[in-house]
């Protein structure tokens, strides 16, 4: 289909799809949901677990219980050893967070954004992508560099400083992840209109947290995703804090998931610390987004474990046994459960993920702190493709003056 | 051919959306409508809705998913309806068109061009009026063009849709039918980073752009007859400047003039000056002196008169600097 054909398209499928839901609205359609003429584009895909969860209905998807039992019927099919590479990254993670808090603590490493508690929904979200999906991150997103394979050393090396540990590898479809909250997912809608242009099939993934769904870039992309019908998956960590402001003040909606039904696409809100939940939902949006259905918007309900960074003292606005509440619920011993009962973890297992995890983590910080700090040339060189006389001048003040001190 | 300004343009983003399909625009009514000025009138027919996209009402949308595109390997065109609307989109291109290629070494540059009209001089609305290329100036890692003629609007933005780097690329509304000239058929480039020397004279400088390269002009002619030989540096890029232009002109004529339609304070002509001190005070007979807008908000049209520099505040300028 060509991109003329997509764009006339669009509106008639979403005259149907804005149809559609307020059929579902008034009937109350209960197991009714796969009818109507707005599902047409989830058929392109098969299962539609993200149709059976309606959050206008304050209907959330949870395969795994906090007890890590699975309910049989949203259950998928995964087998042993993906299982267990989905519970060694969550574990990684986990380890490589816990070292950048400590190496913070040491002054060995800038102010940095725990990812702990978002294990699931990180390790969920990456474990849909395919080869030549792309993911537009933001600035808690630990365990997708983890999943994907971004090297570690790097990720520490930028943390500590260095800009260079910010380029992604060649091939590597990660964009360079966004601190100005919100203005990411702009950037991966944008990749998703140059992606049906170039008629590739492909799923373009942006993470953002709770309080990102305040500003204007979040509207207008939610905005821009349905009309150009870019092949989208928008994951929302609501982890219930914009550093100390609540869930509550960022919006009145119930669900955050719910906002998608007024940009004419779906929303589904997903348990965001069981990773089987964020994976089956994410998955399926991807599928949808490859082959044409549109964009998605999953939110993933979960908790922010840690300080917003390493500046942040959190106990200034939040009790202690709201966050003891919530260690109850973390995703990685849920998880850690489930594989026990299908007999695909014990204590030595641990054991090995655990000391596997620190010494990729020991090695990758020996690596970053190894590695030179940025020249001075460096810090000129990237800012236009080639280095303006301005700059060259810049630089060589600079140079005489670090050889020469004030003289 | 003999054309407009507008249409230069016009033909500028044909001839190389013809040449390379990497090219989109997007922005409000550059579709069916062909913009507000007609700049992209008849792209839709040529190209396609694909290629010459009507995106919602937007400006920071616009940018933002632009940003996106260059990611996959596209070289979006964004058309910003009026400079004094282009302020949503701040937080896009100074947090991320600028910045991108440096904070990732070089691995995701942003090749996109930012189009916009710009300046007073017409009588427009309130916020349709605004020059507030300083804003963007002072940006580390864009380039800030503003053309003022035909024949280099359609060179300069050749040049701009082929940079590696992100630019802001500014018309001055004024002149978008103010006069035709002889424009070049085929493509041809105006190279960035590049002023023109638009009129040669020995006893000072007048250093401009955009719409005040015809005030500039006029003011020179008029002051001819008085015995003042004056020199129109056209900046034509106002980031990164040629400087050397700009100080090689002044140390031949020994006095300068800088003109801009922005307000004073902190506007380019603050930067010029200060270069001038710096690598031309010898040279001086005379203090720099800008003529620009007062610092105030653009007056409502009855009073633009007030503020927009002209021909007889620039007289009055130059005969104050050559009787110093």
């Amino acid at each position: 289909m060509s991109s003329a054909a997509r764009s006339s398209s669009t509106s008639s499928r979403l005259g149907l799809k804005k149809n559609s839901l307020a059929d579902s609205g008034v009937a109350g359609a209960e197991s009714g949901r796969t009818t109507g003429p707005g599902h047409r584009d989830a058929g392109l895909v098969g299962g539609f677990m993200i149709e059976r969860f309606d959050p206008l209905k304050g209907e959330r998807l949870q395969v795994l219980d906090e007890k890590g039992a699975a309910r049989a019927d949203l259950e998928p099919a995964i087998d042993g050893q993906t299982l267990r590479k989905m519970y060694v990254n969550m574990s990684l993670a986990r380890a490589a967070d816990a070292k950048a808090l400590k190496l913070q603590r040491q002054g060995r490493l800038g102010t940095f954004a725990s990812s702990r508690g978002h294990e699931a929904c990180q390790g969920g979200v990456a474990s849909a992508m395919q080869g030549s999906d792309w993911i537009f991150p933001y600035f808690r997103d630990l365990g997708i560099y983890v999943t994907l394979g971004f090297p570690l050393q790097d990720y520490f090396h930028y943390w500590m400083g260095n800009e260079a540990g910010n380029r992604t590898p060649e091939g590597m479809n990660i964009y360079s992840f966004a601190i100005p909250v919100a203005s990411q997912i702009l950037h991966a809608v944008g990749a998703g209109m140059a992606a049906n242009y170039r008629k590739l099939r492909i799923a373009v993934v942006a993470t953002f947290g709770d309080g990102a769904t305040s500003e204007g870039d979040f509207h207008e992309a939610m905005n821009f995703a349905g009309v150009f019908r870019t092949p989208n998956v928008f994951v929302c960590y609501n982890n219930q804090f914009a550093i100390s402001v609540p869930r509550s003040r960022q919006t009145a909606s119930a669900t955050i998931a719910q906002k998608a039904v007024a940009y004419g696409f779906r929303g589904v809100q997903v348990d965001g610390n069981d990773i089987l939940a964020v994976s089956v939902a994410a998955k399926e949006a991807a599928e949808t987004a490859r082959s044409g259905g549109g964009p998605t918007l999953i939110e993933a309900y979960t908790y922010r474990m840690g300080d917003h960074t390493t500046s942040d003292d959190a106990s200034r606005y939040r009790t202690q046994d709201a966050v003891l509440e919530w260690e109850k619920r973390d995703p990685i011993v849920r998880f850690q459960l489930y594989l026990k009962s299908k007999h695909l973890w014990d204590e030595a297992y641990e054991r090995e993920v655990q000391d596997r995890a620190s010494e990729t983590v020991e090695k990758a910080v020996e690596a970053a702190e190894a590695r030179p700090p940025a020249s001075v040339e460096d810090l000129f060189a990237y800012t236009y493709a080639s280095m303006t006389p301005n700059l060259k001048e810049q630089l060589s003040d600079l140079n005489a003056f670090l050889r020469g001190g004030a003289r | 051919m003999i054309m407009t300004m507008v249409q230069a343009i016009n033909q500028a983003l044909a001839q190389e959306m013809e040449r390379d399909a990497r090219y989109l625009i997007l922005g409000e009514d550059v579709g069916r409508d062909g913009g507000v000025f007609r700049v992209t009138e008849g792209l839709v027919d040529k190209f396609g809705p694909e290629r010459v996209i009507d995106t919602p009402l937007a400006e920071s949308g616009g940018v933002g998913v632009a940003v996106g595109m260059t990611a996959l390997g596209l070289r979006p065109i964004v058309e910003i309806q009026f400079m004094g609307f282009i302020y949503p989109a701040f937080n896009q291109i100074v947090s991320h068109v600028a910045r991108l290629r440096n904070r990732t070494r070089g691995r995701f540059p942003v090749p996109l061009t930012i189009r916009t009209p710009y300046g007073a001089g017409v009588k427009a609305l309130e916020h349709h009026s605004e020059s507030t290329e300083a804003l963007f100036c002072q940006i580390p890692g864009l380039v800030v063009v503003a053309p003022s003629s035909p024949g280099d609007a359609k060179g300069l933005l050749i040049s701009s849709l082929r940079s590696d780097d992100p630019v802001v690329f500014l018309e001055p509304t004024k002149l978008y039918r103010a006069e035709k000239q002889e424009v070049p058929e085929g493509l041809y480039e105006v190279p960035l980073g590049q002023a023109k020397i638009v009129r040669e004279g020995r006893d000072l400088s007048i250093v401009a752009w955009g719409a005040m390269i015809p005030v500039a002009l006029a003011g020179a002619a008029r002051v001819e007859a008085e015995g003042v030989s004056a020199e129109v540096v056209d900046l034509r890029t106002l980031a990164p400047m040629d400087r050397e232009t700009v100080i090689a002109s002044v140390k031949k004529t020994g006095r300068a003039i800088v003109l801009h339609e922005a307000p004073k304070t902190c506007g380019l002509g603050a930067e010029i000056a200060a270069l001038i001190c710096e690598r031309a005070l010898l040279s001086l007979s005379a203090p720099v002196i800008r003529v620009a807008a007062p610092d105030i908000t653009v007056p409502l049209p009855k009073s633009e008169d007030y503020y927009y520099p002209n021909t007889e505040r620039l007289l009055r300028a130059i005969r104050g600097i050559m009787e110093f």
